[in-house]
């Protein structure tokens, strides 16, 4: 397993990101929004503004029990949902991370016991210890 | 997706619950069966429920100058299966309803239905099918994804029609309407939700092969091999 600065893999993964934040920034970039009158908003919220279109008459009957007051606290919960999914993903991929390099190291150690007499490695071990 | 609190009427309504309450009764069962019996998986299950939770907050601009954002459900369909995604998709949605006044609890149904159910079954099956003619992995788990996420919004698009018939075109009129809204400004998302999707597998792939295998992602051929490498590690 090569553990050159940037092995082909992580290359492939970093491209992946790359594209992703393209097609996110390219439309307005080019100005994809610029033929309406707010430009970006969202596509939920123009559904609701064609209901309106084809039932001029129609009325929701049900209002949101809680509603964040502002745009601002709508926007730090909605940052509060992706921090939370994306905490819980790092923890995974780091734990198991983690885990890898301590059987990798653990495996290693096996290995070197293996190869030599018991003093020597038991001196190596202690010699890392300290 | 989501329609917003009180845009279905009643009826409308009531019927789309109907319709998802089976599924997601019988996602709570195997979800549970799963826990029980591989309690090692809660870890994944969680980061599955995880990336739904990263995905569905991120709204990005599209192509037709408005915003949306992906669903995240295909991946978790393809580890688990879709009747799990049908409980950890509605979790996600119940979180949105709740606090973000996004979506809401009398249209619950008709978006658990799009995203939580005809969303994971349809990004699975073309996952299988694609796999059972031996296409890569990868190729397989961006489809899989690519199609989760853009039939999500077919399917909001038809709910709308039938509850909102344009009043000369019809549903087909209204149809073209919230397809035009919804469909479109969704493809992009969907590409960026496939790659998304095999970003995370690949780090899945690196850093969990004996779950893979053990969940048949991983092919049988390999199977030997990576079990034993698995064991060896794990042990």
């Amino acid at each position: 397993m090569s553990r050159s600065p940037m092995s082909k893999n992580t290359k492939i993964n970093v491209l992946l990101l790359l594209v992703v934040a393209a097609l996110a920034v390219l439309p307005l970039a080019l100005g994809l929004g610029d033929h309406k009158e707010e430009p970006f908003t969202g596509a939920d919220g123009e559904a609701e503004s064609a209901i309106t279109e084809i039932e001029p008459d129609y009325k929701p009957w049900f209002s949101p029990l809680y509603e964040p007051p502002s745009g601002e606290i709508e926007s730090a919960l909605f940052s509060l949902q992706a921090a939370l999914g994306a905490g819980v993903l790092a923890y995974y991929f780091g734990l198991h991370r983690g885990r890898r390099q301590g059987e990798q190291r653990a495996l290693e150690r096996l290995g070197d016991d293996a190869d030599r007499p018991a003093g020597a490695a038991a001196e190596e071990s202690t010699a890392e210890r300290a | 997706m989501h329609i917003a609190e009180g845009f279905l009427p009643p009826a409308h309504a009531v019927a789309w619950g109907v319709a998802s309450a089976p599924f997601v009764v019988h996602g709570v069962r195997s979800l549970t069966r799963e826990v029980k019996e591989h309690p090692e998986s809660t870890l994944l299950l969680g980061a599955s429920g995880a990336f739904t939770f990263v995905l569905s907050a991120l709204k990005l601009p599209s192509v037709t100058g408005s915003c949306s954002h992906p669903t995240g459900t295909g991946l978790g369909a393809i580890l688990f299966r879709p009747p799990i995604m049908a409980v950890l998709g509605t979790i996600t949605l119940l979180f949105q309803a709740l606090l973000l006044a996004h979506g809401g609890l009398t249209t619950l149904g008709a978006n658990v239905f799009s995203m939580a159910i005809v969303g994971p079954w349809a990004g699975y099956a073309i996952y299988k099918l694609l796999r059972r003619y031996d296409v890569p992995l990868m190729v397989a788990v961006f489809s899989g994804a690519f199609v989760a996420d853009l039939s999500t919004y077919c399917v909001t698009s038809v709910q709308l029609a039938l509850a909102f018939p344009d009043p000369s075109s019809g549903f087909l009129g209204a149809l073209g309407k919230f397809g035009s809204i919804f469909a479109v400004t969704q493809i992009p998302l969907a590409v960026s939700e496939g790659l998304l999707t095999v970003l995370v597998m690949r780090l899945l792939v690196q850093s969990s092969k004996g779950e893979l295998t053990r969940l048949g992602v991983l092919l049988t051929k390999k199977q030997s091999r990576t079990e034993t490498e698995s064991e060896a590690v794990t042990r």
